[in-house]
Order: structure tokens, then sequence, then C-alpha cells
């Protein structure tokens, strides 16, 4: 009698707490709404993490970019890395993200009912290195474009070919999708307003100029050289214009290794961002000094704000000592044209510096979007990353199929389980009945591990779960086969009840460990959904063991109890 | 009690020949199939594209082919979802894999590009889009591969330290053999290569081993009883014994797939038919392949010195004083 109060007991002990591993719980998540506001997002539900290909949303495998460098140490980089991804997704807000870091040199970022893949990759992928540039003033392209012409000749350098995506400026990017056009306009020491946006106007005037007489401002003596013919002097100095035919060949021109090295030390070529205008068929590059006066690190915030004339812009402070810094160096180069280099890229026509400037500067968006403003925003407050990332794999689920494959496997389920049933009943009888009420338990216990471990639960692994009932049976199936024969050979029903149980014991560890060691090896490889396949074997194994023969054996003993001297089993 | 198969006395393995010939003219074919022309291997493994598209008016396939060839992804392979409205669209060409190289979503962006150029913004949702570089395919090929040979060895150092060498054999050789004819099936039914459907194939491996194990385990324990009978009986009493509970159980692992493989979509469908397959190619062997091989390997090195184990009913009577001794028992050899 103690045995079986205390198997009882271990029954209702395991029943409750996977209740209460499975009880629907209050969760708040901070998520970021339309408007871009912050707000906490409180739900109540069974805590039991469902994959993406159920909810819905992003995944991406992303590696360090080497095409531009190789890194040293890439685990350390990719950790460095991964604190600024990190802080780019939750400033985002989106609930429950993954990122992690996989392996040595991966990221594995994983963003649940996110359903904008682009917006997503820009908002993990872009480097956000922000930088002020002073632009040339010793006239170093043109002097070395000459022998930049002959290299061109010299290795025969093919101009790329009309649509080819070759070159990186041609494709517009999405960094050039800001333009910065005014700077610390709103600064309220030293910063003069209205130089930079005076700026913005020439330039446009210059442009319009340039592509409208495309013959003058042609570089002197080498107007013939493959580079030098396709590239106009700008207005400011270090300022070039090509025309939006020849941007993908100039650019391969410009990538060359041999044309890089022929640029006197100490410059660097960025190319800017097309002009917005209606004439806008000219791209312009800038020749500006290497070393920055400053750089982004010295950002300490940056937020979207909509300027009545400015439209939507992005306003930025900067730390005291980057301001202290920033003064000194502007200070230095008052009547310089200052490039405000974004990955790479100049944002906007260069404002010309009118005296010192200190702490705080915009950026304006030129009628981009509240939320490419947004972004920009935050990328650029999360911090610039420390080596460039690509995405090696990715995987988008639209919520909406997510919701079909629920519906798919719970009546996959239904059907597949509704089968195990019938049959059980149908021919086991009132054994049967014992093993499905068990497989109640089963599959309450099942889903209790899923939750305590919080593994994921995807769609394979319904489809495992589902698997596993059928398989969890066959403990059973084995006991009751074992009972019959047990009891055809004379034995009482207690004893052919024992004996069943032991008999059949070596074969049930047996078959569920050949499973299990097949579905362990499976979590090792698997990837997401795989994996959450393997998962739901394994935690259907455990819970199969405990339910077909703990739990069944116990219901034999309760049914043994009250029919006391039971002369016949129903099996 | 209602009871089917109860007390049969089939002699199955006396049918060995023509299974034999069975098993053979179903994996031979399809095991030259597959080195004429190889697998297809979705992007996970090879690398590329694969976008589920949405339309809200239906386009025709073959502008929707020409607008893709156009934005230069030629080669994609487009399939429409019956009549409907839904496009899964491949680019899985070694080209496209390349242009991956420097971020997955090349080719899908250059895709949406297109689509948005030609039927205008909004006109068509993605539902679900895969990219995949050519690195991380290949290690995935690597990592399958390995998974499949790592699971083989985990269960074969498995029935080496639970059974006796003669019945480890066996079995090995049984699950082998099921994994030939899974893979000759996945190409009969021009399954695609995915993570899933070797996840099935894993799965099914374990499983069909399942049965190889039970009736070997029924014969281990026939043999310590000491019947005055051959090996050949033994193990034939075995199969009829457990007969019963193998048919129990397939059905009820059948009743669960066919449920999956009906009602599961067109994720899970691949992996429900392998293992459909598996639980019944699994069957098989564990009555058709294991036990004859068992019995040809005893017969070949015999449990002790001076005995001849039997292989075929001819045999039987020649043999029936060729009862194993209790201490030659595999249990003995439990190493």
């Amino acid at each position: 009698m103690g045995n079986l109060r205390y198997r009882i007991l271990s029954i209702v002990a395991l029943v409750a707490v996977s209740i209460w591993a499975l009880f629907p719980r209050t969760t708040t998540v901070r998520e970021r709404n339309a408007q871009g506001v912050f707000h906490d997002t409180t739900f109540t539900r069974v805590p039991l993490k469902r994959g993406l290909d159920l909810q819905g949303g992003i995944h991406m495998s992303l590696e360090v970019d080497e095409s531009k460098g190789v890194v040293a140490n890439k685990s350390e980089a990719i950790d460095r890395a991964l604190k600024v991804v990190r802080n780019r997704i939750d400033e985002f807000g989106v609930a429950e993200p993954v990122v992690q870091k996989v392996g040595n040199d991966r990221i594995l970022v994983e963003l649940p009912g996110v359903d904008d893949p682009e917006r997503a990759r820009q908002l993990v992928e872009r480097s956000a290195f922000l930088q002020f540039q002073i632009t040339d003033k010793t006239n170093a392209l043109e002097k070395v474009l000459p022998r930049m012409d002959q290299i061109i000749r010299s290795k025969g350098i093919v101009a790329a070919s009309p649509g080819s995506t070759g070159g990186k400026a041609a494709s517009g990017g999405d960094t050039a999708n800001a333009a910065i056009s005014s700077l610390f306009s709103t600064d309220t020491n030293k910063a003069k307003a209205g130089t930079d946006t005076g700026a913005t106007a020439k330039g446009k005037g210059a442009a319009a100029d340039t592509s409208a007489a495309p013959d003058t401002g042609l570089l002197s003596g080498a107007s013939n050289g493959p580079l030098s013919s396709k590239i106009q002097a700008g207005q400011m100095p270090g300022e070039f214009f090509v025309a939006n035919a020849d941007v993908p060949t100039v650019a391969r021109y410009l990538d060359d290794p041999a044309v890089k090295a022929a640029l006197p030390p100490g410059k660097t070529i960025h190319w800017g961002t097309p002009d917005e205008g209606e004439a806008a068929n000219v791209t312009p590059f800038y020749v500006v000094d290497s070393k920055p006066i400053i750089t982004g690190e010295y950002l300490t915030d940056a937020k979207p704000a909509t300027d009545p004339l400015e439209g939507n812009i992005v306003q930025f402070t900067l730390s005291a000592e980057g301001g202290r810094r920033f003064r000194q160096e502007t200070a230095k180069h008052i009547n310089d044209y200052m490039a405000i280099v974004l990955d790479d890229r100049v944002m906007g026509r260069p404002p010309v510096i009118e005296s010192a400037i200190g702490t705080r500067g915009q950026i304006t968006m030129r009628g981009q979007p509240l939320q490419k403003t947004q972004d920009l925003a935050l990328v650029l407050r999360a911090g610039a990353l420390p080596v460039p990332l690509k995405v090696v794999e990715s995987r988008q689920i639209d919520p909406s199929l997510g919701k079909d494959a629920i519906k798919d496997g719970i009546r996959a389920g239904i059907l597949g389980v509704g089968l195990v049933v019938f049959i059980m009943v149908g021919y086991y009888r009132f054994s049967g009945m014992l093993a499905v009420a068990a497989l109640a338990l089963y599959v309450l216990f099942t889903l209790a591990l899923l939750a305590g471990f919080e593994a994921t639960l995807t769609l394979p692994g319904i489809a495992g779960f589902v698997l596993s009932v059928g398989i969890a049976v066959d403990a059973n199936v084995l006991i009751f086969e074992r009972i019959r024969e047990e009891l055809v050979s004379g034995k009482t029903v207690r004893a052919a009840i024992d004996e069943g149980f032991r008999h059949a014991m070596s074969a049930i560890i047996d078959s569920n460990v050949s499973t299990a060691l097949t579905a362990l090896v499976l979590f090792e490889i698997g990837t997401g959904p795989v994996k959450g396949f393997a998962v739901t074997l394994i935690a259907g194994i455990a819970a199969s063991m405990v339910s077909a023969i703990f739990v069944v054996r116990t219901f034999y003993l309760l049914w043994l109890n009250r029919t006391r001297g039971a002369q016949t089993l129903s099996i | 009690m209602f009871r089917i198969l109860h007390d049969t006395k089939i002699d199955f393995i006396r049918l060995w020949k023509i299974t034999t010939v069975v098993t053979l003219a179903f994996t031979i074919p399809g095991l030259i199939w597959i080195a004429v022309s190889n697998y297809k291997y979705s992007i996970e493994f090879t690398g590329g594209t694969l976008m589920d598209v949405r339309f809200s008016k239906t386009p025709d396939a073959g502008d929707l082919r020409s607008t893709l060839d156009r934005a230069g992804v030629h080669g994609a392979e487009i399939v429409q979802f019956g009549a409907s409205s839904e496009f899964l669209i491949r680019a899985q060409d070694a080209g496209e894999v390349a242009q991956q190289a420097h971020g997955a979503n090349a080719v899908a962006q250059v895709i949406e590009a297109a689509l948005t150029k030609q039927y205008g913004p909004g006109s068509y949702s993605v539902r679900s889009a895969d990219t995949v570089g050519p690195k991380v395919g290949g290690e995935l090929r690597q990592k399958a591969f390995y998974a499949i040979l790592v699971s083989f060895l985990v269960t074969l150092i498995y029935l080496w330290y639970r059974f006796e060498w003669r019945f480890g054999v066996a079995a090995v050789i049984a699950t082998a053999h099921d994994i030939l004819g899974t893979l000759a099936f996945i190409k009969y039914a021009h399954l695609e290569i995915s993570l899933i459907v070797v996840g099935g194939v894993l799965t099914m491996i374990g499983y069909s081993l399942n049965d190889t194990i039970i009736i070997f385990d029924r014969v281990r324990e026939d043999l310590r009883k000491k019947r005055k009978e051959t090996l050949y009986d033994t193990v034939n009493r075995a199969v009829n014994e457990t007969l019963p509970r193998s048919v129990l159980t397939h059905t009820t692992t059948l009743g669960a797939l066919i449920g999956l493989a009906l009602l599961g979509g067109e994720v899970i469908r691949p992996f429900a038919l392998v293992m459909l397959f598996g639980v019944i190619t699994g069957t098989f062997s564990s009555i058709y392949v294991a036990p004859p091989i068992l019995l040809w390997i005893e017969k070949k090195w015999p449990r002790a010195v001076g005995t001849k184990g039997g292989v075929g009913p001819r045999n039987v009577r020649s043999a029936q004083q060729n009862t194993p001794r209790k201490d030659d028992t595999p249990v003995a050899a439990n190493r």
C-alpha cells in the first residue's frame, strides 16, 4: 500500500510541476510603436517559445566581411560587434530577440514578428561609422590624374558595362539615403546657422550647371584620359562630379589598388550622395584628408526630430571631450569645407566652416521618411560596428505563413493522435484506455519539459511531437503483449502484469536509447527548426518512459486494488 | 481478449530468397539512378535564394520569368502553387550563389526590386524568403554527412555494447540496408535533400533499429530457455512472437505519420514520407534481412567448436542437436 501511495503522490507531484511549468505567465515586453515611441506591452500566455517558423520573423547569420581587409582576430572582433548589434536590437525594441555568438565567427540574430528584412538587415549590417573629414585643398587629384590615366591604360582596366552592379557607388547604397546638408545650425554656441544650407543651394546650382554643359569644367591637360575625361571639378576644393552613366566605370577605376596607390598619402576618396534635384544626373565624389578631425565615437546621443524648415533631421550631441576637440579642430580649419562621412560616403554637400563649432549638430534627411531618420539615429546612438559584417544566411517568414503552419500542424496532430487512440482502445480495450490516459499525461509532461528547458517549438518540432506520440505507445504495446503472453501461459492477473512489465523493460530501454542517440546527433548538427525537432523527440522519449512505464503500472496497481482478486483483465 | 496474429507459426525466414530479390530490385536501380543523376539539394546545402511570393493579382508565369531574366536572375525555377496567386521562386544557379558571397540577401534584393518595378509596390507580399550564402551551404553539407556517419557509428557502438558481435553485425547490416533503401526511395519519390529530410533519415535509423533490437532481444531470451530446437526455429519463433507487437506499434506510428503526411503541410510532408518508408523498410529488414544474416553468420562462424548453424529449412534436421549452450548465449558475450 505504501508503495502505491508513494507512486500516486509522485504522479500528482509530476502533474503539478508540469502544470506549473505550463501555467500562463504575464510577460512585459518593451516594444516600439509606429511613431517610434517605446511602450510596454503586457500579455499573458503559455510559456512555450515558438520558433520563427511558427510566429513569423527574421533570422540572420552574420559574419565578418573580409572583402575590405582581413581581420586578424575574428572571434574577438565578433564579440565586440555582438555588443553593438545587441544594443541596436534593444534600441529597436523587438519582443524576445535572440542575439548570440555561434561558433567562433558568427552572430545569430532572430527578430520575431519583424517583417521588413531590408530594414532589419540595415539595422545590424550598417557600420554607422561617422567621420568628419576636411576636403582636400591641395589639388591632390588633379596632380596625379595623368598618372592614374596611364595606370588605367597600361593595366587595361575595362569600363564597366552599363547597368553593371560592379560599382558600389552606382547602387546608391543604403547609407546614401540620408543626406547631411546642414550641420550645427541648431547649436547654440558658435555655430552659424544658414551657412550650410547656403552651401547646399549653391551646390545644387553647380550640379545643374555642370550637367547642362558637360564640356565645361573638364580637367585641363588630361581630357583624353580614360579617367580624367569622365570627371569634372566641382566648385569647392576636392569636389568632383561624374555623370551617373559613368559612375560604375569611374568607381571601378578608383577601386583599383594601383590607382588608389597613386593618390598622394594622407588623402582618401569618398563618393557622395547623388543630388536629389530634378537635374540629378551627376554624382559627386570628394577627395578628403584621410585623418578625420573627429569620429562618431565621441557621439553621446542622437535623436530623430522634425524641423519646420528642414523636415526630418537627426540631432546629435558630442561628449564634452569630443566637443572640445571638435572646437579646436574646426578653429584650425576656418573657411575649409568639412565632409560628413558615414560609412565611407559623404552625406550631402560638405558645408564651409565659418567659425569653431561645439558639441551639438544635426543631420538633415532631405525628405527621407521618419522611419529612416529613426533608424539612423538609432545606429548612431548604439555605436559603430567595429568590423564590417555581412549576412551569410537569412530566413524570413511572414506571420501568416506561421499561422498556417500551426493550423496544419494541429490538424495533422489531431488526426495522428486520433488514429493512435483509436487503435489502442480498439485493440486493448480497458488496458488501451489506461494507455491513452497515460498518453494525456505524456503530452503534458513533454510540453512541460519543453517549457522547462526553454526549448523552442518549431514546425518540425510539432512533427516530432506527433511522431513521438506514435512511438510513445510502443512501450505500452510491448508491455501489453507481454502481459497477454503471460496470461495465456496461465499466470494470475497480478503475476502476469508484474512479469509483463519486467520482461518488456529491456526491449523498451533498448529501443528508446537507440532513438535518443540519433536524436542527440541531430540536435548537435541541426539549426533552428531541425534542432527543435530533435529537442521535442528527446523530451518525448523521456516523458514516454515515465508515462508508459511508471504511470500505466500505477494505474494497474490502482485497478488491482479496487477490484481485489480480479480474475480477468481486459487487454 | 481480441487478438490478431496470435500464436502464428509462419516460416518467415524461408522467404529470404524472394525478399532478397525484392529488396535488391528496389534498391539497386535507385542507387544507379542516384549515381547517374544526383539528388536535388535544397538551398540549405547548395546556397541560393528561395522566395515564396503571393501576388494580389496572379501574374503570367512566363511574364514573371522574363521579369527575373531581365533583372539578371537567370535560370530561376518558378513554381506556381496550384492555380493560386502564390509562386515559389528558387535561384540556385552557381552564378547566383556566387553573387551571395558578400551578402546572402543580394539575389533576394534584386528579385524584389524587379518585382516592384514590374508589378508595382504593394502588389505582392513575400511570405517567406530564405537566402543561404555559399559558405554556409558547404558547411551544412559537411555537417549532414558527418551526422549520418556519426549516428551510424553511435548505434554501432551501442549494439556492440548491448549484443554479442553476431547479433550486432546482423543488426548493422539490416540498418545499412534500410539507409540504402531509403536513399533509393528519396530518389524515386523525387524528394529534395533538405535538412529535414536528413533528419528523417536519422530518425529512421533509430526507429528501424528498434525493431531489429526487439526481435533479437526475443531471440536472446528464447536461447536462454534452452528449447530443443535449431537456431533457425528459435529466430523464426522470435519473429512470430513479436509479430503482434510489430504490427500494433507500426500501425500506431504509421497512423501518426499518415496524419503528418496528409495534413502537415509542405515543410513536414517530405519528412513524413521518409519516415513512412523508414517504418516499412525497418519492419521488412528486421524480419527478412537481420534474421537470415544472423543465421548465415552463425553458420559461418558457429558459436561453439564443432557445431553448425542452420540457415535454411533443409538444414533443420541436421542442425537439430546444435542448440546453443547456455554459457555461449549472447549475454555472456557482453563486453
